[in-house]
């Protein structure tokens, strides 16, 4: 089997518009979530979240290319424009045709959904913009970065919630990996702090008013993020011959399904998961340095996944190092994995590893090292990212330092 | 502002184009307004005179409505306002 690494990336989120700023807010250990400004929020009960602020989409995008881009889209772009100049691939010829793109995201278009609904519905308009549904579409970010790059071989979209990202990534690595795909442009985007996306996820009762503390005995919730990650995923000879700069390689992934509950996680479910990269990349639980969780900062996800750590590590749980960045840029849903994954990175080839934030009390049933508050510098040889979605889908991706 | 104006207006944006290089005879193609930026046209034509305009991407020659120059739009244009009553 080809051996997978990556020689891209890229990303906006709320802690910064590109790779540099979010390494160094990841470092600094500074907070990206804050109050909402969007429409009809006064009617909102939850009113913070990790909102891209100051972001202008002229600033980016021409009319016709805004009138086709949604937001998520248009982060998605962004991110995949800095990844693949970082990569210096250009797509022509055989290795075009090669070379694929399969992205994550949960709401796909939901801004466009609910500006047009809001116009049909509320305002009685009785027409709507003609492109609205090659907008709003799931697959319209993978579309656009296969047509922006022309990428032309296996391409599609994965909407598995919250693990939409890492089970987008998994393909991507699988794909190269048995030989279907040269390169692949992978990762993911969410767009979904609008009126209806916010009041949708109010309903479930799992959001914080305040903040995102994972594993602290005080927390009280997720919040809601938005943005992207994209990264170029290669095979290694083909990144060797070119003599590309290599950030880290790719070496297991694995998913399982709980087949419990719709929205419940499932400890058993997580550590097949868990196991299931593991053993996928051919690793010992001891090499194991640094788990970037899941963790949403809900009562019921930092417990199961911290036991499920614990069930898989035994007395080696006690020896890692385990955070969660969405205390930072929030839980970016369908894009979350991706921009997770730059912690990761991060660890592995700056040896810093991403604090949990907000930090404040420990919890019995969360007895693991979660890097409280303040980044820690550590040689970290391998890493894992954890996504655990609603519907009971799980994904782990496994990373090693090149 | 006439219905000529406005209609020439709107094509001109469509095909990115100032107002002054749009003229009556020219056709959609030679403006190099596709199809995807014609739907876009008779939507913004459709918003601006708050008119229904009776077109058929599938098959754009099937219905009343003449696009086959600048100068066949704007009098259907003005055909359907007489005919809506705008």
């Amino acid at each position: 089997m080809a051996r997978v690494v990556i020689t891209g990336a890229g990303t906006i989120n709320p802690l910064g518009t590109d790779l540099a700023t979010t390494f160094a807010a990841m470092r600094e250990g500074r907070c990206g979530i804050g109050p909402l400004e969007i429409t009809d929020s006064h009617r909102l009960s939850i009113q913070i979240g990790g909102q891209i602020k100051g972001y202008d989409e002229t600033q980016h995008f021409n009319r016709q290319q805004i009138a086709l881009y949604d937001r998520f889209t248009q982060f998605t772009l962004l991110a995949a424009r800095e990844a693949v100049d970082q990569s210096g691939l250009t797509f022509t010829g055989a290795l075009a045709d090669q070379s694929g793109v399969v992205l994550g995201t949960s709401g796909g278009g939901l801004n466009t959904q609910d500006e047009n609904y809001r116009a049909v519905y509320e305002e009685g308009k009785n027409r709507v913009h003609p492109f609205i549904v090659p907008k709003l579409m799931n697959n319209a970010a993978a579309s656009h970065v296969s047509i922006e790059w022309n990428l032309r071989g296996p391409s599609f979209t994965v909407a598995t919630a919250c693990a939409s990202s890492n089970h987008a990534m998994g393909q991507a690595f699988n794909m190269i990996r048995c030989g279907m795909a040269k390169v692949m442009v992978t990762g993911g985007s969410e767009a979904m702090l609008c009126f209806g996306g916010i009041k949708a996820w109010e309903g479930l009762r799992v959001m914080s008013k305040d903040a995102c503390r994972p594993f602290s005995a005080t927390r009280n919730g997720m919040v809601q993020g938005e943005g992207a990650g994209v990264f170029v995923f290669e095979e290694l000879d083909h990144a060797k011959a070119r003599g590309a700069d290599i950030l880290c390689e790719v070496i297991g992934f694995a998913m399982s399904s709980d087949a419990s509950d719709i929205v419940t996680p499932s400890k058993q479910g997580a550590a097949r998961a868990i196991e299931g990269a593991l053993k996928d990349a051919g690793l010992a639980k001891e090499d194991v340095g640094y788990i970037n969780a899941h963790g949403t900062g809900t009562a019921a996800n930092d417990k199961t996944e911290c036991a499920a750590v614990a069930t898989v590590f035994g007395a080696h749980a006690d020896r890692l190092m385990m955070s969660s960045t969405k205390s930072m840029h929030g839980h970016l849903i369908g894009g979350t994995g991706a921009v997770e994954l730059l912690a990761c990175i991060m660890a592995l080839r700056d040896g810093v590893v991403a604090p949990t934030i907000g930090y404040e009390e420990p919890d019995p049933e969360c007895a693991i090292d979660v890097v409280p508050n303040v980044a820690r510098d550590a040689q970290v040889d391998v890493a894992l990212s954890n996504a655990f979605a609603f519907g009971g889908l799980n994904a782990v991706l496994a990373l090693r330092k090149h | 502002m006439s219905t000529q104006e406005q209609v020439i207006a709107i094509i001109a944006e469509q095909a990115m184009l100032e107002p002054e290089d749009v003229k009556p005879e020219h056709t959609l193609e030679h403006l190099g307004v596709d199809s995807m930026a014609l739907v876009e046209a008779i939507f913004a034509i459709e918003e601006r005179f708050d008119i229904s305009v009776p077109f058929n991407a599938n098959d754009p020659s099937a219905t009343e409505f003449d696009i086959s120059s600048v100068a066949s739009i704007i009098a259907a244009v003005d055909a359907l306002k007489a005919e809506q009553g705008k």
